[in-house]
């Protein structure tokens, strides 16, 4: 019926052939389409404006005294030529060396556990779940717990190095085990199968199959929670780093001595520098320059990580 | 081991030991195991140990503080003995509501363009940076929104403008939301009487929460400050909404990928029955796609939600932490949610330590934290596996 | 926790319909002609405990509550080819996997009844899964070389046994006796990956072979090859038969014709209770017998092709 009268008139011809020539626009059609891609074009964005800001607010510092701030300490003024990063350079080290020492085995230990030993029970369960509530965990807590097992049974004030990078391994703990777990999920069946086909034990297809063909996946989540942990500050205030003044020392990067003392690290200087430029606004484009250093160690991490999970994506299908 | 050049006998009968391996191999299998295990158990550990470790510290605080100081204080002075938790509770509650406008609609539109509309090429050139961003330390965008974001963004549009700009985005907002839901879960029945007075009853709604709102920022919102009620004067420190903008940012990445993770779990077979009943792309991405994904919209909506509240670095560094630990209900004012709270006691001069209950007080607002954040993530967690047991 | 769906799907594929691939590796056209080589004299029917290989009497496999197969009674000669065919989803792979305990691989497995391997109950609470494997290899149903060189692909087994001297000499037999050898001898080095699906097939055999074993287990071993790699596979089995215990599972029958000494036929038992399908064995004789004149009516009809 509706064929008919569309049939009997120019127009509606007209209409048709228009419909499916697309020659009338779909203008809400376009419209919703650019309104998603704003949407995505703003979020990148934020993170172009941010990256040019801190660079035009760290640069001069870095340009006109690069070796010096490298190499310098914690000041009261930021006029001080002797202001720089190596306290915060050489805490972030050692918490990213105790991350990669606890956290790396023993979360994917746990991955292996989950994925190739867990009966299907409650312990397996709890297990489960404990891990995927870790990693909703604010931060912050994770600093009220390292302030509480490693500074408050000690003496107060007494936070150490190794106070904030345990706290900080627990903290990515969540992230290595979650992200191993999926490296190894992804492990063909048919490579297990054929390993214990000619005798394999578990650990032997763990360690000869398994682990060798997780292994850039299992690197994507490590360098993840690496980078993670570097960049994290809240945990390490709850857990006392200092923010202020330091006294600069000279220890090198290998003394363990600085175990037991009071540290800085990174994030740390940064937000020490900001809360100073109320005071003192050179302070803020040092704290630029800090951010500069920081983030180029921090995105040239994830990036890695990204690029090679893609990779691999792709080149296993 | 068994060493195989030593040939064995073919035929005849065996033992049970003949296939019994060897001791060594079995001990050490169960070592590797058990290994393995106490590793996985850390994490039943940490959490107990996190459990304890606020309630240890917080039990003393509830019971031993008076709770009169806790509620309608003029705000949090732990170190007098005031713990308004208000003052903590709404500024937590403004930066979390400003950075969900930010991130709800960013987020959840880059999935849907990354997700529906994006060319594989493009796709592969634009998520990774959406990941870059995911991984900006928060130490970072405190910086970003205390010295761009105050005073480039909110300052330059002002207090007034911000309040047309609210007032507007909530409107529109609540009005998609709206919509979006009428249409997804009636068909429409074509203009009934019922439908129309529908529509003007959410048509009123929306226009009296507008109002609501602007009459709520001019002068509930204003009135703590009286120097900037009626003259908009950046505060060195910041103020919330700047740090709310920041939080906003840094969770889009979180709220974009869970959102993806829900339109990709949407049949391929949905997407081509709408498509093939002559559906446009839009159409089906609003009609369709979405409203099959939206268990786990409103997950990645939670999520963000928990990580929002629980962001510590921006709102300590950008939020005006430093110079308002007052009551306040405006986003233009410094103030102190749970977080900053948190941070801003650790780095008093005297490093935590204070009169009476101030540690044990940390360990309180740690609670709250973790149980509110605790019960999004769970509740995210249910819709998450709804989306799985559909598809 | 241990990816259960390859096997559980295949034991739950429904009844009787072969797919494709099983038609493609059907071979030279001259079905059921029985030749095991020239002599021709039948085959005893009596076994001592010296030519007894596995015995197994009313086993059955269990998949949580559901019994994938049941009753299974078995003898497995020395030396012999002993065939398994039927329709899918009958458990013929679910039984070849219970004679080197891969079963134990999915969580909800189970057996039940008795499954001697030389006398040894092999679900024994004392027999180690891996010792037994390293007795009885298996060879899969698509070619699963490991991502590394064919070298490494044959000593693996070896290796993991804690073998490290005289490797090469191992790897140059096993690929000799696999009829690999002279395809592979001058890129021993190079990614297994690289090969086709016959030499991948028969560099699983390979590495099968390298530890030893007395049994080798192979599941549809042909049916993601094309017909010559088929061929080459068969010619293979013949020539190593008279070291080796060979069982094989195939879906095509003119292989098992072609290649078995005795033949087990499974076929599906519907349980219209609960809609769930059990496979049972219903003939297991002489391959000649079995092709030529079958005792069993469901037998006939599923190899003259009216069933299945």
């Amino acid at each position: 019926m509706a064929m008919a009268t569309i049939g009997n008139s120019g127009a509606a011809e007209r209409r048709v052939e228009d419909e499916i020539f697309r020659r009338g626009r779909d203008l809400r059609g376009s419209g919703f389409r650019t309104m998603l891609f704003a949407a995505l074009a703003i979020s990148i964005l934020f993170l172009v404006v941010l990256l040019i800001q801190v660079f035009v607010d760290g640069w001069p510092v870095l340009d006109e005294r690069f070796g010096d701030f490298w190499s310098g300490t914690l000041r009261s003024r930021s006029s001080d030529d002797k202001l720089g990063i190596s306290q915060g350079m050489i805490g972030s080290f050692w918490i990213a060396v105790f991350v990669a020492v606890i956290a790396f085995p023993l979360g994917i230990a746990a991955a292996i556990y989950l994925e190739e030993y867990a009966p299907d029970n409650i312990v397996t369960k709890t297990i489960d779940i404990a891990i995927r509530n870790l990693a909703g965990v604010p931060s912050v807590v994770y600093g009220l717990l390292g302030l509480f097992l490693f500074v408050q049974t000690r003496e107060l004030k007494d936070s150490t190095l190794y106070a904030g990078g345990i706290t900080l391994a627990i903290l990515v703990l969540p992230i290595v085990v979650i992200t191993a777990a999926e490296a190894i999920r992804a492990v063909p069946s048919s490579l297990r199968q054929g390993a214990y086909g000619v005798g394999a034990t578990k650990w032997d297809v763990i360690r000869t199959q398994i682990l060798p063909f997780a292994a850039p996946g299992v690197l994507t989540g490590t360098l993840l929670a690496l980078s993670r942990a570097v960049g994290e500050a809240a945990p390490l205030i709850l857990v006392g780093a200092i923010t202020g003044r330091l006294a600069p020392r000279d220890g090198s990067f290998l003394s363990l001595e600085q175990f037991s003392d009071r540290f800085t690290a990174m994030p740390i200087v940064i937000v020490g520098w900001v809360q100073e430029s109320g005071r003192d606004a050179g302070f803020s484009a040092a704290a630029g320059a800090a951010i500069v250093v920081l983030l180029a160690f921090v995105i040239s991490m994830n990036s890695v990580a990204v690029v090679l999970r893609n990779y691999f994506e792709k080149k296993r299908g | 081991m068994a060493d195989i050049s030593i040939p064995k006998p073919t035929t005849g009968l065996l033992t049970t030991d003949a296939l019994a391996g060897p001791r060594s191999r079995a001990r050490k299998e169960g070592a590797v195991k058990w290994i393995l295990f106490s590793a996985a158990l850390v994490s039943i550990a940490i959490s107990v140990l996190i459990v304890l470790s606020l309630i240890n510290e917080a039990r003393v605080f509830i019971l031993e503080v008076d709770w009169a100081n806790t509620w309608g204080q003029q705000g949090w002075f732990p170190r007098q003995g005031l713990y308004d938790m208000p003052t903590l509770l709404v500024s937590s509650l403004i930066v979390t509501v400003v950075a969900m406008f930010v991130a709800g609609p960013l987020g959840l539109g880059a999935a849907v363009y990354l997700s529906e509309y994006a060319s594989r090429r493009t796709r592969s050139l634009l998520k990774p940076i959406l990941e870059i961003l995911a991984g900006v330390p928060s130490v970072v965008l405190g910086f970003f929104a205390l010295f761009f974001i105050s005073p480039q963004v909110i300052e330059r549009i002002g207090r007034n403008g911000w309040l047309v700009v609210g007032a507007i985005m909530i409107i529109v907002y609540v009005g998609m939301v709206f919509r979006w839901a009428r249409q997804a879960m009636v068909a429409e029945p074509g203009t009934t009487l019922r439908t129309q007075l529908i529509r003007i009853l959410t048509l009123t709604t929306l226009v009296a929460l507008g109002l609501i709102l602007i009459w709520w920022i001019n002068d509930v919102a204003g009135s703590s400050d009286p120097a900037s009620a009626d003259f908009f004067t950046v505060k060195r420190s910041g103020q919330l909404a700047a740090a709310a903008v920041g939080v906003g940012i840094l969770t889009i990445p979180l709220v974009a990928s869970v959102s993806e993770d829900a339109l990709a779990a949407v049949p391929e077979e949905l997407r081509a029955a709408s498509a093939g009943l002559g559906a446009r792309k839009m159409t089906t991405t609003v009609q369709v796609v979405l409203p099959a994904a939206v268990s786990g919209i409103v997950a990645a909506f939670i999520i963000g939600i928990s990580r929002a509240l629980g962001e510590t670095m921006v709102v300590f560094m950008a939020g005006g932490a430093a110079d308002a630990a007052r009551f306040t209900a405006s986003p233009f004012d410094g103030g102190l949610t749970m977080t900053a709270g948190m941070a801003s006691l650790a780095t008093g001069t005297d490093n935590v330590v204070g009169e009476g209950l101030t540690f044990q007080s940390l360990y309180f607002v740690g609670l709250v934290l973790f149980i509110i954040t605790l019960a999004l993530n769970v509740m995210a967690g249910r819709y998450v596996s709804r989306v799985r047991e559909k598809y | 926790m241990v990816n259960t769906k390859p096997s559980d799907e295949e034991i739950l594929k429904g009844l009787g319909v072969l797919d494709d691939e099983e038609q493609s590796d059907s071979g030279p056209d001259v079905a059921f002609s029985v030749d095991r080589g020239p002599s021709d004299e039948p085959l005893p029917e009596e076994v001592s405990d010296e030519d007894l290989v596995f015995d197994a009497s009313e086993l059955s496999v269990f998949y949580g509550d559901f019994r994938a197969v049941r009753d299974v009674n078995l003898r497995v000669r020395r030396n012999e080819i002993t065939a398994l065919i039927g329709p899918s989803g009958c458990g013929k792979s679910t039984v070849l996997r219970s004679f080197n305990r891969m079963n134990d691989l999915i969580p909800s497995a189970r057996v039940a009844g008795s499954l001697l391997y030389r006398g040894v109950d092999l679900y024994d609470p004392r027999v180690d899964p891996v010792e037994v494997r390293r007795r009885v290899g298996m060879v899969f149903q698509k070619p699963n070389p490991f991502p590394k060189s064919v070298y490494d692909n044959v000593a693996y087994g070896p290796r993991v046994a804690g073998r490290k001297k005289g490797l090469d000499d191992v790897v140059e037999n096993s690929l000799k006796k696999a009829a690999l050898w002279d395809e592979v001898k001058d890129r021993l080095q190079d990614s297994a990956i690289g090969l086709s699906g016959g030499q991948q097939q028969r560099l699983s055999i390979a590495r099968a072979i390298a530890v030893d074993p007395e049994v080798l287990l192979m599941d549809e071993p042909c049916s993601a090859l094309d017909p010559i790699a088929t061929a080459r596979i068969e010619e293979l089995m013949a020539e190593i038969k008279s070291e080796y215990t060979i069982m094989i599972v195939t879906h095509n029958m003119q292989q098992a014709a072609r290649v078995s000494d005795r033949t087990a036929f499974f076929s599906v038992e519907l349980d219209e209770s609960n809609d769930r399908r059990t496979g049972v064995l219903v003939e297991y004789t002489t391959t000649e017998k079995l092709f030529s004149n079958p005792d069993d009516e469901r037998t006939e009809n599923y190899i003259t092709g009216r069933f299945g």
